[in-house]
């Protein structure tokens, strides 16, 4: 992504919880960029601090959560120090949100135009007649039918996925620049979950618009996202081009993490798996944060907590492939496939 | 892939011996009517929910068999109307001869023993207030299948190490676990009455992949080890696929196609299992186009008349808007409860055309 300024620039982002006995670091010097109308994905596993991120990005950390350090700039402009009314005016306008539960996002109180003009006139200098129009256009475009009725209806009166496609009409209302998508299809069918990514997709495609993606959901960044960043107790883990972190793992967890996901047509009669589980925040280790898991551990790993190293396209944070190694790149690479070819081959017998 | 694609189970029917688990014109009906007083006012008739319609199905010994489908499809009715914590309206359940179905709660005590339930959230279905070593013990003191402390203790501990927890393990509280080792205790916990089959409502829906992974795996060693039989209901297909050697998708109430795992998703008839299978997210970045499907399930209540797919079915004609279908043997060891299929309407083919152009299909992939 050679864009000349990205759209959003995450740099260091460290996000605490202050608690009795010291403070809990649930994002851990997270940097990425989003450029103008690209789709990245956050996928991990919960706890990997993907939904924190977002939430940092929209100034709606859960107190007594914090950015305790790093910035986040949009378009230029550093938005993590704005005050919280200033944040209200860039919420809605420049960045949407979309979250996981849509029966949550909407007021159960408030008709679904109410709610869609009400963003409309706050974010705009239209007048109510031309926001209620406004409204119903975008019904339409979110593929709801009869829009002229159902803007007179309340949240309850619309299925999950109809609600769903309210919540992106919200969301897109103003043409904000970045829509974070937390988790937006894991609380829908299957079949409704594949139109809510085509929609989603088709909109921002049309209007320009960036995503960021929060998702634990593979598949669902497969179909999307353009990047993947790869986020494992608070750090990303991985992060580049979608094809190369999903087809060519360079993290030893994204790849244990690729091959603990069944698939159709895949016949291993066991799955990959990774040992234990993911460090609780009281408890994650010095060095790399995935060295009791990690199969190709060494003693540096241990010590000194692995940079984000540039590994093709993409930036993984694994001593593997520091270029001080006596290690090729391709060696490296072989080591971390090695493991899977292994287990195939044992899942075979 | 495809190599070993061929090579697996390549005789899932001849493996398995007699049926288990036999399940005949199973129905369940929920009245959720009004009150009686507002139902009077409104003049509305009486709701009936029809959540389970009229199913039939085997599981043969040391089988999985699979159920899929979306939310409100009816399946976790059907786990629970199996193992007894729902009556049938209507329909047999067979376990090894012996219709269970109605069985006074007396009768079922000794059938409990041999038929076990795995719940979706490990965190509402370990009472907080346990250790888990009591837990696990409540079914052997139960059914009395070990007496004395010290026996019982030494088969918790068993029972854990079994599940890949530490004897020690059994001294702690539910909440000191995480969610995958939470579902390893109601799986020890589960194993304790040493059931012969095992009703798993989506096990592993709660879980993350990783920690699926890690679940799964471990019960398919244990049906090895154990020789168990399992019942396994999840709406994530890819999951089905892996763990199933034989699979049925429910819509609605009803199973519309029955077949082997490795025939349900290599060639899948009824087009609803077409539309399922279409909507899975394709990790292989072949840069497939998916087709979303248009519609969503309709109301329970209210289903539409004939094929209750109809209304969502690209193929469907004026029979399918009128007369349900049966399930009807088709080749590969499927049955298929579509009138398209059964006449020759539908291509065969494993990806659903737009509707618009619904001969396009055989054309995809030949």
């Amino acid at each position: 992504m050679t864009m000349a300024s990205p759209l959003l620039q995450v740099r260091n982002l460290v996000v605490e919880f202050p608690t009795r006995r010291g403070s809990l670091t649930a994002v851990d010097d997270v940097s990425f960029d989003i450029a103008e109308g690209e789709v990245l994905g956050v996928v991990g596993e919960s706890g990997a601090g993907k939904s924190l991120t977002g939430a940092a990005i929209i100034g709606l950390l859960e107190p007594p959560g914090r950015v305790a350090s790093g910035e986040i700039i949009l378009e230029g402009r550093r938005i993590d120090t704005l005050s919280y009314d200033q944040m209200r005016r860039i919420r809605g306008k420049q960045i949407g949100a979309i979250f996981q539960d849509p029966l949550t996002s909407l007021n159960p109180l408030y008709s679904v135009g109410r709610q869609l003009t009400e963003t409309i006139l706050t974010h705009t200098d239209m007048t109510p007649t031309k926001a209620r129009a406004r409204a119903i256009e975008l019904l339409t475009e979110v593929g709801i039918p009869a829009p002229e009725r159902r803007v007179d209806q309340y949240p309850h009166q619309f299925s999950g996925g109809m609600r769903q496609r309210v919540v992106i009409a919200l969301a897109l209302c103003v043409n904000p620049r970045l829509v974070v998508a937390d988790e937006p299809t894991t609380a829908l069918d299957v079949s409704i979950q594949a139109q809510i990514i085509a929609l989603l997709k088709k909109l921002c495609r049309e209007h320009g618009t960036a995503i960021m993606l929060v998702t634990h959901d593979m598949g669902v960044i497969a179909e999307t996202a353009d990047r993947v960043a790869v986020m494992y107790a608070g750090r990303i883990a991985e992060i580049g081009p979608v094809r190369e972190v999903i087809k060519n793992a360079k993290h030893p967890y994204t790849h244990g993490l690729m091959g603990s996901i069944p698939a159709m047509g895949h016949d291993a009669e066991r799955l990959e798996q990774i040992p234990g589980s993911m460090p609780r925040l009281t408890d994650i280790p010095v060095g790399c944060a995935f060295n009791r898991r990690c199969l190709h551990v060494h003693d540096r790993c241990f010590r000194e907590r692995p940079d984000a190293l540039p590994v093709e396209d993409s930036r993984v944070a694994c001593w593997l492939y520091d270029s001080a190694n006596a290690m090729t790149l391709d060696e490296a690479k072989r080591a971390v496939a090695s493991k899977d070819a292994g287990a195939v081959e044992q899942a075979n017998v | 892939m495809s190599d070993a694609a061929v090579t697996k189970s390549p005789s899932t029917e001849g493996r398995f011996g007699h049926a288990m688990l036999k399940v005949d014109g199973l129905r369940r009906y929920f009245d959720v009517s009004a009150p009686w007083l507002n139902r009077v006012i409104a003049r509305q008739p009486r709701q009936i929910l029809k959540a389970v319609d009229g199913i039939d199905f085997e599981i043969a010994r040391g089988e999985t068999f699979g159920l899929v489908g979306e939310s409100g499809c009816g399946k976790s009715t059907v786990a629970r109307l199996i193992v007894g914590l729902h009556g049938p309206t209507d329909g047999s359940i067979t376990l090894e001869g012996r219709n269970i179905a109605g069985l006074t709660r007396r009768q079922m005590a000794p059938m409990r023993r041999r038929l076990q339930m795995i719940f979706q959230d490990p965190y509402a279905s370990l009472n907080p207030r346990w250790r888990v070593r009591d837990i696990i013990a409540e079914p052997i003191r139960a059914f009395e299948l070990v007496s004395g402390d010290q026996a019982i203790a030494t088969r918790v501990g068993e029972l854990l190490t079994f599940v890949g927890l530490n004897p020690l393990d059994g001294e702690k509280f539910p909440h000191e676990f995480s969610g995958g080792q939470r579902q390893r205790i109601s799986i020890a916990r589960a194993l304790a009455s040493e059931p012969e089959f095992l009703v798993c409502d989506e096990p592993t829906s709660a879980l993350d992949v990783s920690v699926q992974a890690q679940i799964l795996n471990l019960m398919k060693d244990l049906q090895r080890e154990l020789g168990l039989t399992y019942l396994f209901i999840s709406h994530n297909l890819a999951v089905v696929y892996h763990i199933s050697d034989r699979v049925g998708v429910m819509y609605l109430g009803k199973l519309v196609e029955v077949a082997p795992s490795k025939t349900l998703f290599t060639t899948p008839r009824h087009p609803y299992t077409r539309m399922l299978l279409d909507t899975i997210p394709d990790l292989d970045m072949t840069g497939r186009e998916r087709m979303p499907v248009a519609g969503e399930v309709p109301n329970p209540i209210t289903p539409p008349p004939g094929c209750s797919f109809h209304p969502r079915c690209p193929f469907a004609n004026d029979r399918c808007r009128v007369e349900v279908p049966k399930a009807l043997p088709v080749a590969g060891g499927a049955t298929v409860a579509c009138h398209g299929v059964e006449e020759g309407r539908v291509p065969s083919g494993p990806i659903l055309a737009p509707p618009p152009k619904p001969d396009g299909v055989a054309s995809v992939h030949g």
